[in-house]
């Protein structure tokens, strides 16, 4: 018998199984329209969080254009530019692939520090696209935001983890 | 789709992100159906929100309450704490109230008003400072129109849906206000930091035109903002430039009220915001 290929596998998973990480990543993305109203970048990314925390979870669960669509809901849900996490999020998905091909082993703490990496370059990326198509703030004022989607990164891991359960649960 | 392919396509979908985000720069129009029916879709929802977080505070206060009622003093406490809760409630009704009268003041006053509205969200995550009105299009709101609550001018509408419109700030960094020092009448620049504070440039020469307590308002050149909407109170006053805070503070604006455009005939002069 012949190994199955990671897309086969996922063809062969129930609807929940496959349903799960794409719907809570949708729902953290939505969670910027929350009544919250603030004069700085205050909001963590919430779905770049989930994104990062369901692809160091289950490498294999994704392909990098993912990041397309989901990229697109959250472009549209947070007020950045159409395009914005589109590309970022690509970008960062085809790096964490290249980079899953070179490494040999990896932990929790790889898997944080790479969430972090990618979290100060969508943070810094995004407010460079604002840049580019208006005029942004000081990039300064986007230092408290990146600290806190890094701070609440292990706490992201954790929710992804729970929601696996679920999805995986008979 | 096999793995190869994927690559490809989340390759070429990159492209695709990229040419987005320069359609964004080149022609800030492009899909504001598309981003108008997004907020269209969550508008209701957070407008919704509200009553949810005060259901929910209201439930977590039950279960307390069943809790203290095996306690001794359940009874006294209960009404002592119904009492207090009916004290706030009671400042509260008397603060909204306050700003209800302060609001209705102003929606009589200003006749050129195309709609009031709630303030229902913002851009809480991205660099952008701009937030959500819980009226659109179908309220005869439309692009570019000024948005005013009772302290001070907000900013101005930049995308309609139907029944929501985002609005950029007066303290976004692409947002560019004609205004004037009010005691002096000298023409001023009101340009948005992008962390709440507002920049402000003398158009005129002259020593340290700027002193502490200053007010900023809006001098209606340009032809869009109503001239004598309060903007901005200076708070650091340099040579020629100054910084300011916004009056009309959008962390505790609530109510909102959409203003024509002040001379739409005149060919607007005036250093427009470049919108997504």
């Amino acid at each position: 018998m012949s190994r199955l290929a990671p897309e086969e596998i996922r063809a062969l998973l129930p609807l929940r199984a496959r349903a799960v990480p794409i719907v809570a990543t949708m729902a953290a993305s939505a969670l910027a329209t929350l009544p919250i109203v603030t004069d700085m970048p205050l909001l963590p990314p919430f779905g770049l969080l989930m994104l990062l925390a369901w692809r160091l979870l289950r490498p294999e669960l994704w392909q990098a254009w993912v990041g397309l669509p989901l990229g697109l809901f959250d472009d549209l849900m947070s007020g950045q530019p159409i395009g914005s996490a589109m590309a970022l999020w690509t970008i960062v998905l085809l790096a964490l692939d290249l980079s899953d091909n070179r490494a040999i082993w990896q932990d929790y703490w790889h898997d944080l520090l790479i969430a972090t990496f990618a979290l100060a370059f969508c943070i810094a990326g995004g407010w460079m696209v604002v840049a580019f198509t208006a005029a942004a703030p000081s990039l300064l004022a986007m230092v408290p935001q990146m600290v806190l989607a890094i701070l609440l990164m292990p706490s992201a891991i954790r929710i992804a983890a729970r929601l696996d359960r679920f999805r995986l649960a008979r | 789709m096999g793995l190869f392919a994927g690559y490809v396509a989340a390759v070429a979908g990159l492209l695709v992100g990229v040419i987005l985000i320069a359609l964004a720069r080149f022609h800030p129009p492009a899909f504001s159906a598309l981003r108008g029916a997004a907020t269209d879709l969550v508008s209701p929802v957070t407008n919704g929100g509200r009553a949810v977080v005060v259901a929910v505070t209201d439930s977590a206060d039950e279960v307390a309450a069943y809790w203290n009622a095996g306690a001794q003093n359940a009874t006294l406490r209960r009404e002592l704490a119904a009492s207090r809760a009916r004290l706030v409630e009671a400042r509260v009704l008397h603060y909204e109230n306050a700003r209800l009268k302060a609001l209705a003041g102003l929606v009589a006053a200003t006749p050129e008003r195309v709609a009031v509205a709630q303030v229902v969200g913002s851009t809480a995550s991205s660099a952008r400072r701009l937030v959500t009105l819980s009226v659109g299009a179908a309220s005869g709101v439309r692009r570019g129109q000024p948005v005013r609550s009772t302290e001070g001018l907000v900013g101005r509408v930049i995308e309609t849906g139907r029944i929501s419109a985002r609005v950029l700030l007066v303290t976004d960094a692409s947002s560019t206000v004609p205004a004037l020092l009010v005691r002096t009448g000298l023409p001023v620049l009101a340009t948005g930091h992008g962390d709440g504070r507002i920049d402000l440039r003398a158009l005129a020469a002259g020593a340290a035109p700027f002193r502490r307590g200053d007010l900023i308002a809006t001098s209606g050149t340009g032809g869009v903002y109503p001239p004598g909407i309060p903007i901005a109170v200076v708070t650091e006053a340099h040579r020629e430039t100054a910084v300011g805070m916004p009056l009309a503070d959008p962390a505790r604006l609530d109510y909102a009220v959409v203003l024509r455009i002040f001379e739409p005939d005149l060919p607007s002069p005036a250093p427009a915001p470049r919108g997504p």
